[in-house]
């Protein structure tokens, strides 16, 4: 009987980074309970990503053919695990809450640790998009969490190694909610909730064809694109993009903030960034009590430069 | 149509949040309580919906401690009909208890659909719309940006950003449960008239313990802390060139992220 089952994601045919980060914080809390971890990998053709798995350590896994939510709980009444954990993606946050209910288990979302105490999960998590953080403590049987993206080390015992996988096909017809369409608007960007690094702008970009110069930086980066709720309020870019407390929390390892003069929601949302670059005209902008490098300046005359700065760094 | 809205009071978003000496959890005293900023677009589209099928109520269904009833009014006066506030007053809960008394309301009212935030900017826990749904055996889409109601108003379809760009149309059977993203609507402002009229709605009030069947919390925050400051760094100062480039070796050398 599995301690602890994980549902791992996967992207043309690999788990996802975050998955990578969930499997080896799995296998060192499933230490402190003696048992093994199950992973489970949703999606068509997982069986390879589910494979992935044994690499850190997790011996066997499930691949799920098909609509997923319909096989998981079967599977879960099956193994029977203590501890359930998924990433706080957008699979994540919306399947875990539900499966909770059902199972009348607790739940702590988008945490930052996880360990094992007296037996039972124990989660630190941000509250207030990380105005505060709070300990859960779990008071039921059976626990559920999902970590927030880049906050734990992937940690790879024998990267030759493949879990067992065993594949099940859902029985799942005549679902209540049908995808009629998907829509890839900007192909290749990563979710700013899972991004390493994001370039991000503001009020002051005053135009969305003035856009181009975060997304020319961004891409030369390798960045997602970000931008404070006064520019989207202002149109120069969608509500995908918003950062802060009314938006999305980024957790980073370099934060590029252009022309952002630092509302206090739109800090909370990024602070947990491991390097945070302020660049703004404003020598006062409350941007910089945050920053650990920042230039007093015309992002619209410092942003070319630093793109070819970075392309030359890179050799392209 | 009969549209439930299930909505929560939380801080205002430029609140700065204070810490109990004893960290057991929030100090409330300099707090602005406003209709949690993804609540009030869940409100404005409920209204839409049902200006598109033609009349009907909105319910604006709370659990909350006496102070949510100010938010609840801003909705009456917003146009919604009436109110349902579970008291909470004195009962700990979390947000299995309160997703269990909501689903009760729900299933009482019978409402056709149910529209929520997509998540609440104070506990952040993206759980209760979803517990709703689950112990209804609902279907329930999150996050949303944009409705439409289907010609026969069994069916809605909506468009759920995935992130990365990437957005999913989907088409949804009611009863179920749409959790609202800021979408393309602006919430309205309430009008004079409105806000006057607000006085007078109904707002029907219940007990937590007569939901709850006995049910307790499952999860305990413990303990409270704030974040560690972040300290100021380097301003580099000089010409843009010049700035750039040391920007760029910081990066590279001392911070090692590119």
């Amino acid at each position: 009987m599995p301690g602890i089952l994980i549902l791992a994601e996967k992207e043309d045919g690999k788990l996802k980074n975050y998955s990578r980060e969930l499997a080896s914080k799995a296998v060192e809390l499933a230490k402190g309970l003696n048992a093994p971890v199950h992973g489970v990998v949703i999606g068509n053709q997982g069986s390879a990503a589910a494979e992935e798995l044994g690499a850190f350590g997790v011996q066997e896994a499930t691949a799920i053919e098909g609509p997923a939510v319909q096989a998981l709980l079967p599977l879960i009444q099956e193994l029977k695990p203590q501890i359930i954990l998924a990433s706080a993606s957008g699979m994540g946050k919306d399947i875990l809450p539900r499966l909770a209910m059902k199972l009348k288990a607790g739940l702590a979302t988008d945490c930052v640790e996880l360990s094992v105490e007296n037996g039972k999960l124990k989660a630190k998590r941000p509250i207030f998009s990380g105005k505060v953080f709070v300990d859960v403590t779990f008071l039921s049987d059976v626990q559920l969490a999902t970590a927030r993206p880049n906050s734990f080390a992937v940690t790879v015992v024998d990267a030759a190694k493949k879990a067992a996988v065993k594949t099940i096909q859902s029985a799942g017809e005549g679902g209540r909610v049908v995808v009629k369409e998907v829509k890839e608007a900007e192909k290749g960007m990563k979710d700013l909730t899972e991004a390493e690094i994001v370039v991000a702008g503001g009020r002051a970009l005053g135009s969305s064809e003035n856009f181009k110069t975060i997304r020319d930086l961004a891409e030369t980066l390798g960045a997602t694109v970000g931008a404070s709720r006064a520019a989207v309020d202002a149109g120069y870019i969608s509500h995908d993009h918003q950062v802060g407390q009314t938006g999305k929390t980024v957790n980073s390892k370099l934060y590029i903030a252009c022309g952002i003069s630092g509302a206090i929601q739109h800090l909370t949302g990024m602070q947990s960034s491991k390097v945070i670059v302020a660049i703004n005209k404003d020598p006062e902008a409350p941007i910089f009590s945050k920053a650990d490098y920042g230039i007093v300046g015309d992002l619209f005359v410092l942003l070319p430069i630093l793109t070819t700065k970075i392309k030359e760094l890179s050799g392209k | 149509m009969k549209i439930g809205v299930l909505l929560k009071q939380t801080p205002d978003t430029e609140t700065k949040i204070k810490i109990k000496s004893d960290a057991s959890g929030i100090d409330e005293s300099d707090i602005k309580w406003v209709i949690n900023p993804f609540d009030e677009y869940a409100v404005e589209e409920a209204l839409r919906l049902k200006e598109a099928s033609g009349g009907g109520e909105v319910v604006i269904v709370t659990a909350g401690v006496k102070r949510s009833v100010d938010s609840m009014r801003q909705a009456l006066a917003m146009g919604a009909d009436r109110g349902i506030r579970i008291d909470t007053e004195g009962v700990l809960v979390d947000n299995y208890t309160t997703a269990l008394m909501l689903s009760k309301v729900v299933s009482q009212e019978n409402f056709e659909v149910v529209f929520a935030g997509k998540q609440a900017v104070d506990d952040d826990g993206v759980q209760v719309a979803h517990g709703v749904s689950a112990e209804l055996d609902w279907p329930c889409v999150w996050p949303i940006e944009h409705i439409e109601l289907g010609a026969d108003k069994k069916s809605v379809k909506v468009t759920r950003p995935l992130g990365g760009g990437v957005k999913e149309i989907l088409e949804m059977q009611l009863p179920g449960i749409i959790c609202c993203d800021k979408g393309e609507h602006a919430p309205r402002y309430a009008s004079l008239p409105g806000i006057m009229k607000a006085k007078s709605k109904p707002i029907a009030e219940l007990k937590a313990v007569d939901l709850l069947g006995g049910a307790t919390p499952l999860v305990q925050f413990t303990h409270f802390a704030l974040p560690p400051e972040r300290k100021a760094g380097k301003i580099l100062k000089g010409e843009p060139e010049q700035v750039c480039a040391e920007l760029v070796k910081l990066l590279h050398e001392e911070a090692k992220v590119i």
